[in-house]
């Protein structure tokens, strides 16, 4: 699988460049962002507020960290990715608004951020579900938290990261949704499936 | 004792003897119950307070040891899997998952961020001394535990949308309480993550279609959660009982029987393993990236059923199966265990 170290801020180009199947590690700062972040950005952006990070370029994280507080400093303990498809209400205006390139999260998403993918030049990417341990080792320091009062899950954790990664390309800018290839080959096997199992 | 075989005893001679003896007898009496009321009250409430403190002690451990270790059967079951995957990309998740587990058990660190919504399956004999107890030690427990370990905060009261910070709320920590011949305490601590349980379903298909509705409700289940339950998963099927009942007996399933046991009853066996291959012939995979392991194992339980309906419910448990389970004597010694 070919394998990419990108920097953060990405350009359009770069992202453009990458295909489903792809691996990507990323250094720089990636910001985290669940279902309730993901309502007030779009709020922000619907009211003409600016938000407390500028996400041109950037990385969002679909993720909810375990934290520690240790004499004013964040420790991150475990951050793992959180189930994508809870954002799809909301990913796509994002892309088309703040100019986000990657977004990490994992089980996938749909089609409506894939056109947004395709369209603004971003795409998906996934980490290992539940490696929550092996996903904190790569972040080395919480750089801020906004929106704190959404909840330590919920709330906007600005990482600064190291090659944070393997990351999978699930979704590129040609149009293509691995997982939702997968899946949909899954469910046309449905009735093969049934009639093995004894159901006509 | 006394005071009543004193009563009897006076009862039968007072018709005889100075009445004035009697109620001397009768106070005397009264005095030594009141002392031994004293000193009993005394130790078993210092009982209680032991029994409180260790049971918050074994709760704390189990749930330190259920959040960083796997329990060796699911371990087994991974790395299993991960010899067994020929796909590339499924197997590069599988062994991202193994080199996870190494590196939480080193730095002492949860395996996975989403520690759960706590859950407590408990077993305590009719003669354990401490029973009144054992529902605050398991709060304090997981208050401690949130900041000790540390867990994520992760209840939210689901009309004000207020999470407490310390993993408490309303019937949170859960306990289901079991009772059983004896005098010891044993528990099994679940953290159960979201992102599998989100993907559970509950149907009641026509009675008639039977164990074919099982079949069918399982495998659009599998379909329909795709790679958001965090796949390879454990199916748990609960069939019969009504709604709520069908519901547990599927957790159960899913979260609390070891993997690679054999159901005692063959005719079942047999449907888990048919429901296995089947569900890994779609091809699924780990996080849905396409492979043979879109579930470890597939467990059934059952309860009999209302003849009107016929529930069927699927509870999902996510690779990171965490529990660990402690034992509490009556002679104040324990033991975690996985």
């Amino acid at each position: 699988m070919p394998t990419y170290h990108l920097k953060t801020p990405i350009s359009e180009d770069e992202v453009r460049k990458l295909r489903v199947g792809d691996i990507i590690y990323v250094t720089g700062i990636i910001v985290t962002a669940r279902d309730a972040a993901h309502r007030r950005m779009l709020n922000y952006i619907k009211e003409g507020k600016s938000l407390p990070i500028d996400l041109k370029g950037g990385v969002i994280y679909h993720c909810g960290p375990v934290v520690r507080k240790t004499n004013e400093i964040w420790e991150v303990i475990a951050a793992g990715p959180t189930t994508s498809a809870r954002m799809e209400l909301y990913e796509a205006e994002i892309i088309k608004n703040l100019g986000v390139r990657i977004i990490i999260g994992k089980g996938g998403m749909g089609s409506k951020t894939a056109e947004a993918c395709k369209y603004y030049g971003a795409i998906y990417t996934v980490f290992t579900g539940g490696a929550g341990a092996l996903a904190a080792n790569a972040i080395k320091k919480v750089r801020k938290v906004e929106w704190l009062d959404l909840g330590i899950p919920e709330a906007l954790w600005i990482f600064e990261v190291e090659n944070f990664g393997p990351l999978l390309v699930t979704i590129d800018t040609t149009g293509r949704n691995l997982i939702a290839e997968v899946i949909e080959r899954a469910k046309a096997k449905r009735e093969e499936v049934l009639k093995k199992l004894g159901i006509t | 004792m006394w005071f009543i075989a004193n009563l009897n005893n006076s009862s039968l001679i007072s018709c005889y003897k100075d009445v004035e003896i009697v109620f001397k007898s009768i106070l005397i009496n009264l005095f030594l119950v009141y002392l031994c009321a004293v000193v009993d009250t005394s130790s078993i409430s210092s009982d209680l307070e032991y029994f409180a403190n260790l049971i918050e002690k074994a709760a704390i451990e189990a749930l330190t040891k259920a959040t960083i270790f796997l329990p060796p059967d699911v371990k087994n079951a991974l790395k299993k899997a991960y010899e067994n995957e020929i796909s590339e990309s499924s197997k590069a998740q599988l062994e991202a998952i193994l080199r996870n587990l190494e590196v939480a058990e080193k730095l002492r660190k949860p395996i996975c961020q989403d520690t759960g919504l706590i859950i407590f399956y408990v077993k305590v004999g009719y003669d354990f001394p401490a029973i009144k107890v054992i529902e605050k030690a398991f709060v304090n427990a997981v208050k401690k535990a949130t900041i000790e370990i540390p867990l994520r905060p992760n209840t939210v009261n689901p009309i004000t949308g207020k999470n407490p910070g310390n993993n408490i709320g309303r019937y949170v920590p859960f306990i289901h309480w079991e009772f059983v011949e004896g005098d010891s305490l044993e528990f099994i601590v679940v953290p159960k993550g979201g992102g599998s349980e989100a993907v559970s379903i509950l149907e009641f298909p026509p009675p008639g279609e039977g164990l074919r509705a099982v079949k069918r409700v399982v495998i659009d289940a599998i379909l329909k959660a795709g790679a958001k339950p965090c796949p390879p998963t454990i199916v748990g099927i609960g069939i019969g009982g009504g709604a709520d009942i069908a519901a547990i007996l599927a957790k159960k399933a899913a979260a609390l029987r070891p993997l690679g046991t054999e159901n005692p009853d063959p005719d079942i066996a047999k449907l888990e393993k048919e429901l296995y291959e089947a569900i890994n012939s779609l091809e699924i995979g780990a996080m849905g990236l396409g492979g043979k392991f879109t579930v470890l194992d597939v467990h059934i339980e059952y309860a009999h059923r209302h003849p009107a309906t016929y529930p069927i419910a699927i509870v999902f448990q996510c690779w990171a199966a965490r529990r660990a389970s402690a034992l509490i004597k009556s002679d104040g010694t324990y033991k975690v265990y996985q």
